[in-house]
């Protein structure tokens, strides 16, 4: 195609700015997860996730210190009260300031309020504050401020130190994480090593009736697996297996095994004819010829294979419900528990973004492992 | 070390036979090339006596043995791939020691033996490189090496080098001939270039359509060649095949001629030629001259100078084409007019169908 003149520059710009799309379209929201997750609600609330590398302004509410108990009487019938915003944990620069909700910007550090017959307040630049008045005047609650601040970005872990590890939390994700492992670890590997036997089979091995039972494993493809939940929960239980790990496996197993054996097979049937009989003049098995030679040579389209059935097993829902999730909620998984965190914790936008990048991270992690598999032709050098 | 007996071997695909009756006798340490066009069933036939394709009729013997049904494995072949057939996923010295370790030979056999074949083929320095490192010939000599680890009784070897270029070619044609001289093994080599069937093979069998056109040395097939085919399939450029009518026959000799050719007297060899009907005459290229009294009369209309050879294309008198090479640097005008002389000792008279 490379070749063929005049199609190129236009073809190529056109792939080009695909790719950037599909890239653009993948990156925003993981990013936007990925940082989120860093942030504390207050700074989600306040402004996007694009903005987080910047100082962003931030209008807080403060209370000055009760009256009854700190203020001083300077002069007669005069009392103060001063503080500092800062210990009260105001951050940043202070921009501006204002005594009423309804004028949040109404002066600037330095200036002082005249609050009416006499009351003043005072907020300074570095967060201290004076407020003077009558004994009647300087009782009750102490005075409403609201601080614009220009706060530095700030990023922090407690999110997923409240996911992951905080011990009483039921909310977290560590259990739920462990139990998705344990699902999808098994689920992943018992449908290749059963897939690759019969790949090898109906890719080289002559029999009787082959044609159709390749033909069955497409048509099975195309076989919804919602047809098969409650059947096959029903033998389950009827077996024995009832809900649990075991039963989720098999059921992985088997909706998997369709498509693992088809890929399988179709990348098998095309290694050279020439290399496995070879092996066979030299007087191997097929057993010989499948676990050194066809084995390892289909290592990319093991991988590729395992790269689905891992991601479609560890964003399962769907079989996890029926198969294995009692009402115990020992043995939830991570698609489950944000399901539940969306219900309580709706509102929790930080905990929500930690929650679903952690269940996100692995799957990346696994992609990003094994793509190279997914690229290498291992069949360079093996034929002209 | 073994001798082989094909028995009226037959292979169809169903209704389609691909090899129709061969019956081939190969001694023990004999290099025999199978040679044919494609398509002639040579690569079959080599699959057959390899295990790799079920016989439909006959008998395979290898070492006196039937082996009809016997597995590969138990037939002490090796086989060498046109498409070299090397594990890409193993570095040589694993391909190499590949069928000893299926066998389950202990470690230091496996090293001894890939050290000896590698010392023979001279790639001692390619034993850690992949596959995907190398070159074509040298792929070629890890897939020769392979089979020789197995130190099989039957060599079989098929078309090893066509996908090589012209020069690597000619190279490991060499070493191959030298191989069978060291090894001293039965070797069975499947090609369609006659060059290497020429200079390898003790014994050629020519194919066409699934069957056996002759067998014989070489230089028997060159010089006798049994009929039209092997005639036309052998030497190049090909023989010279002219229409003549037979004027007469006395005994052993024939009198031919046609339209572009004097009367000639040639040698019938003992086959059914009779006066009154056409037959057809052979001449190679090389046995052409150039001759003021020659019998045959032509205008050259493409001349290929070689320098060691000349090749003139020539329009006959009658208007059939005819080949000459002249061993000379001859320099040859289009349109010029030529007489030619041929050797009747050299020239091939052939019933007209074959």
């Amino acid at each position: 195609m490379d070749n063929i003149a005049g199609t190129k520059s236009t073809l190529t710009w056109a792939v080009h700015i695909s790719v950037l799309a599909l890239v653009l379209l993948w990156l925003f929201p993981t990013m936007g997860l990925f940082v989120s997750s860093f942030r504390t609600g207050d700074q989600i609330t306040q402004s996007g996730w694009w903005k987080a590398m910047f100082p962003a302004e931030l209008t807080e509410q403060f209370r000055a210190a009760d009256p009854d108990e700190n203020r001083i009487e300077t002069e007669a019938g005069v009392f103060v009260v001063e503080g500092d915003f800062r210990q009260e944990g105001l951050g940043g620069e202070i921009s501006t300031w204002g005594t009423s909700s309804r004028d949040l910007a109404a002066y600037a550090p330095g200036d002082t309020a005249d609050l009416g017959e006499g009351e003043t307040f005072t907020v300074n630049a570095d967060g201290t504050y004076v407020w003077q008045g009558n004994a009647d005047q300087i009782e009750g609650r102490g005075q409403r401020v609201f601080i614009t601040a220009l706060e530095p970005p700030e990023f922090t872990l407690a999110n997923y130190d409240q996911v992951l590890l905080d011990p009483r939390n039921s909310e977290g994700m560590a259990k739920a994480f462990f139990n998705t492992l344990t699902v999808v670890i098994p689920a992943t590997i018992i449908p290749i090593l059963v897939a690759a036997f019969a790949a090898y089979a109906l890719a080289w091995m002559d029999f009787p009736g082959r044609a159709l039972l390749i033909a069955a494993v497409v048509g099975l493809l195309v076989v919804p697996l919602q047809l098969a939940l409650i059947p096959l929960l029903k033998l389950h239980n009827e077996i024995g297996i009832g809900k649990g790990y075991l039963g989720v496996w098999l059921a992985h197993t088997g909706f998997g095994m369709p498509l693992a054996i088809y890929l399988l097979r179709n990348y098998m049937v095309g290694l050279p004819r020439d290399i496995i009989e070879n092996a066979k003049v030299d007087g191997a098995t097929d057993f010989q010829i499948f676990t050194k030679i066809i084995l390892p040579l289909s290592f990319p389209a093991l991988a590729s294979f395992a790269i689905f059935q891992f991601l479609w097993t560890w964003n399962d829902l769907l079989v996890a419900l029926v198969f294995l999730i009692d009402s115990s909620g020992e043995t939830t998984v991570m698609t489950k528990q944000i399901v539940e965190l969306l219900g309580t914790r709706g509102g929790d936008w930080e905990i929500l973004a930690t929650s679903a990048f952690v269940s996100i991270a692995v799957p990346l992690v696994v992609f990003f492992a094994m793509q190279r598999f997914l690229v290498r032709g291992l069949l360079a050098g093996s034929v002209k | 070390m073994a001798d082989l007996r094909l028995k009226g071997l037959r292979k169809s695909y169903g209704s389609a036979e691909v090899i129709r009756g061969v019956d081939i006798d190969i001694e023990d340490g004999e290099f025999v090339v199978f040679v044919g066009p494609s398509g002639c069933g040579k690569s079959t036939l080599l699959r057959m006596i390899a295990g790799l394709e079920d016989i439909t009729s006959g008998t395979l013997e290898i070492g006196g043995k039937r082996v009809n049904d016997a597995q590969p494995k138990e037939r002490g072949v090796a086989m060498v791939f046109q498409s070299y057939a090397i594990f890409p996923h193993m570095s040589v010295r694993e391909n190499m020691a590949f069928g000893l370790t299926i066998a389950g030979a202990s470690k230091a056999e496996k090293e001894q033996k890939v050290a000896e074949a590698a010392r023979i083929l001279q790639m001692e320095h390619l034993l850690d490189r992949r596959p995907s490192q190398l070159s074509g010939g040298q792929r070629q000599r890890v897939a020769i090496g392979r089979a020789i680890t197995r130190n099989p009784s039957v060599f079989l070897f098929d078309e090893p080098l066509s996908n090589l270029d012209a020069a690597l070619r000619m190279d490991m044609r060499m070493e191959i001939g030298k191989l069978h001289s060291q090894l001293d093994t039965t070797m069975i080599y499947v090609t369609h270039d006659q060059v290497e069937a020429m200079t390898l093979a003790d014994k050629i069998v020519v194919l066409k359509d699934g069957e056996v056109m002759q067998i014989g040395s070489p230089m028997e097939l060159y010089h006798n060649p049994a009929n039209l085919f092997v005639a036309g399939f052998l030497g190049a450029p090909s023989m010279n095949f002219l229409q003549v009518d037979v004027l007469d026959v006395q005994g052993e000799e024939a009198k031919v001629s046609n339209p572009s050719l004097e009367p000639i007297v040639v040698k019938t060899a003992g086959r059914p030629i009779e006066a009154g009907h056409k037959a057809t005459l052979g001449v190679r290229p090389q046995h052409l001259r150039v001759s003021e009294t020659g019998q045959l009369h032509g205008n050259v209309t493409l001349a290929e100078r070689l320098g060691s050879e000349t090749v003139a294309d020539l329009r006959l008198d009658d208007g059939s084409k005819l080949i000459a090479a002249f061993a000379e640097d001859k320099i040859l005008d289009v349109g010029q007019r030529l007489s030619l002389d041929f050797d009747s000792d050299a020239a091939h008279l052939f019933p007209v169908d074959g």
